[in-house]
């Protein structure tokens, strides 16, 4: 009797456990369903193509423009200029982590690292606006010191941290063999490093640069801080900008509720997940397809 | 070869021979001398990465702890703004930040434990999951930003919560779910297998096993990763702009189904939308100063946690 009470327990709590588990796909599947529900109502007043690849955003005109381009551009290239400054700085961090230092040296930059990611973007955001705006704007000369520049320095030590970690766990885990081969053939630990463990840990890597890209596009503070918000497509570096999401931040609290505005920013934002998803979603299908290679498969 | 020495030409040949191979060894010293210096060069340059991350962390803290210390004394601790935003103190920011980041924590700790469990204990490789977790890692990768439309059209709008700590809250949760899942699979995998197969040994019931056995060993790992979703849903802003915060309220939040005041949205405003943004930048450096020491003493303590876990299961 007891036995069976006990078998009863262990089959309603499995099914509970597995409840909780389905409600995180439920979570993901609700977001969805809200941003589209909330921004495909736009699209009967703009048609899609004028709403992507307008360049004019003038919402609280009358009649209004909603077309997104300039927000797009933005965010690309904000997230592509913050990728060039973020890659190489998380790629030979993590190399200098899982290949030169000491243990010692490891126990202190890790988390070390690890305080970088946990930075609130609104620190971030701000530092940017007091100290590099000023900076820039005197060194330059420019009319602004909020720009596209200073969102990707900002965004790029932001990404970092992501690169770094992820990048480290696929550079540490290629086996020892491997490494002790080259060396054995002559090779000097650099040769050993750019043309045995790198090419053997790309697909980790290339599944660390684009979740760090991932989450550039996808950061809001910084750019609604440092940016400039300027909604035009940039044609200089030192152009201010506003990617999607300081467009989204910026405006939601002034946008009057189901508007054809508070519409628009919804529908920026489904453009914005699909964005980050696609990304996501590639990360995933590196990860998977391209398993790191293992001695026995070499 | 047996003819060579005979040949005429031989020692012009072998002359030839030793010449090359000469002429190679001087070639590959060369290069070998020249990669040693550039693997120098090469490994400075690594460093060098390291340095500046290490720079970068090191300036905005001392920034921030230089300018804010002085803002920040026992009154900033404990007054409510005064004067329009321009002098006073904090507290009520402070109350607000403790309560999202706890309150979010108390919904999502259940859950992603439960869910970890699952993933970790129970579930069998399959297409459920695969979705389950193609589902967390992209929800994962969910900008901030996103998750504060997502509140704002379910929790606030269509749950009626309107913008309160509770939608926030329900908001946060949501966000920082996938770091609870991974820190709490984490700390399941570390629990040794044969503590598992003792146990069911003796005859317990996989739950007993769990309850008794496996939650216990693997709780300093979850505890770990709840402390860093604490940090991260406190220095959280862009997720409670439409759905928890409010610029000044002059009271402190009643009920669950108030708006509050936090610290990250408080910087924000004041940095761009106050009234006089120069006159209160020793607020804004002060609110700074107490968020950093808020989020980064937590990451500390998580460090900290799981350093010593580390010396322990070694």
């Amino acid at each position: 009797m007891i036995t069976l009470s006990r078998r009863k327990k262990d089959t309603i709590i499995a099914g509970a456990f597995q409840t909780s588990a389905g409600l995180c796909i439920i979570v993901l599947f609700l977001i969805m369903i809200f941003l589209f529900v909330e921004g495909l109502p736009l699209l009967n007043v703009v048609p899609p193509l004028d709403f992507l690849f307008g360049t004019a955003w003038y919402p609280t005109d009358d009649p209004a423009d909603f077309g997104i381009l300039p927000m797009i551009a933005g965010s690309l290239a904000v997230t592509g200029l913050s990728s060039v400054i973020a890659i190489p700085l998380g790629l030979m961090t993590a190399v200098y982590l899982s290949e030169i230092a000491s243990p010692r040296m490891r126990s202190v930059v890790k988390p070390l690292v690890e305080m970088l990611q946990a930075l609130p973007s609104v620190v971030i955001g701000f530092f940017g606006m007091v100290v590099v705006a000023p900076f820039l704007q005197q060194t330059f000369g420019l009319a602004t010191g909020l720009n596209l520049t200073n969102a990707a320095i900002m965004l790029a030590f932001m990404a970092v941290p992501t690169i770094t970690s992820i990048s480290e766990d696929a550079i540490y885990s290629v086996p020892n063999e491997l490494r002790e081969a080259s060396l054995a053939l002559g090779a000097t630990r650099w040769q050993t490093i750019s043309r045995v463990v790198l090419p053997a840990s790309l697909p980790g890597i290339s599944t660390a640069v684009i979740l760090g890209m991932s989450r550039s596009i996808g950061e809001t503070m910084v750019v609604l801080m440092v940016a400039g918000g300027a909604a035009m497509i940039p044609g200089s570096l030192f152009d201010p900008v506003r990617p999607m999401p300081a467009s989204i931040a910026a405006e939601m609290a002034e946008a009057p509720f189901k508007s054809d505005h508070y519409h628009a920013l919804f529908a920026t934002g489904m453009v914005l997940f699909i964005f980050t998803l696609m990304f996501n979603i590639l990360a995933a299908w590196i990860a998977e397809k391209k398993k790191q290679v293992g001695v026995s498969t070499l | 070869m047996t003819h060579a020495p005979t040949h005429p030409n031989a020692n012009v040949f072998r002359g030839n021979t030793v010449q090359h191979a000469a002429s190679t060894l001087v070639q590959d010293q060369k290069f070998l001398q020249r990669r040693k210096p550039f693997q120098t060069f090469m490994f400075m340059l690594f460093r060098a990465s390291v340095v500046l991350n290490a720079l970068a962390l090191a300036v905005i803290c001392g920034f921030v702890l230089f300018y804010g210390l002085p803002a920040v004394n026992w009154e900033f601790l404990t007054a409510h703004p005064r004067d329009a935003m321009t002098a006073g103190g904090i507290f009520p920011c402070i109350l607000g930040t403790i309560a999202l980041s706890y309150g979010s924590m108390l919904i999502a700790l259940p859950w992603g434990v439960c869910t970890a469990i699952y993933l970790h204990e129970y579930a069998r490789p399959g297409p459920f999951v695969h979705a389950m977790r193609l589902a967390i890692n992209n929800l994962a990768g969910v900008p901030s930003v996103v998750f504060g439309l997502f509140g704002l059209a379910f929790f606030v709008t269509l749950m009626q919560m309107g913008v309160s700590l509770l939608a926030g809250m329900f908001t946060l949760a949501a966000l920082i779910l996938p770091l609870i899942i991974g820190a709490s699979e984490e700390a399941l995998r570390s629990v040794s297998q044969t503590y598992r197969e003792a146990s069911l040994a003796l005859g317990a019931t996989k739950w007993q096993t769990l309850a008794k056995v496996v939650l216990p060993a693997a709780t300093p790992g979850i505890l770990t990763g709840a402390i860093l979703g604490i940090g991260r849903a406190a220095g959280e802003t862009a997720a409670i702009m439409f759905t928890a915060a409010m610029f000044f309220s002059p009271k402190l939040p009643g009920s669950v189904f108030d708006s509050v005041m936090a610290l990250p949205y408080h910087i924000y405003v004041l940095a761009t939308a106050g009234i006089d943004i120069e006159k209160t930048r020793p607020l804004q450096y002060g609110t700074a100063l107490v968020l950093i020491v808020l989020v980064l003493g937590m990451n500390l303590l998580a460090i900290i946690i799981r350093a010593r876990l580390q010396r322990k299961l070694r």
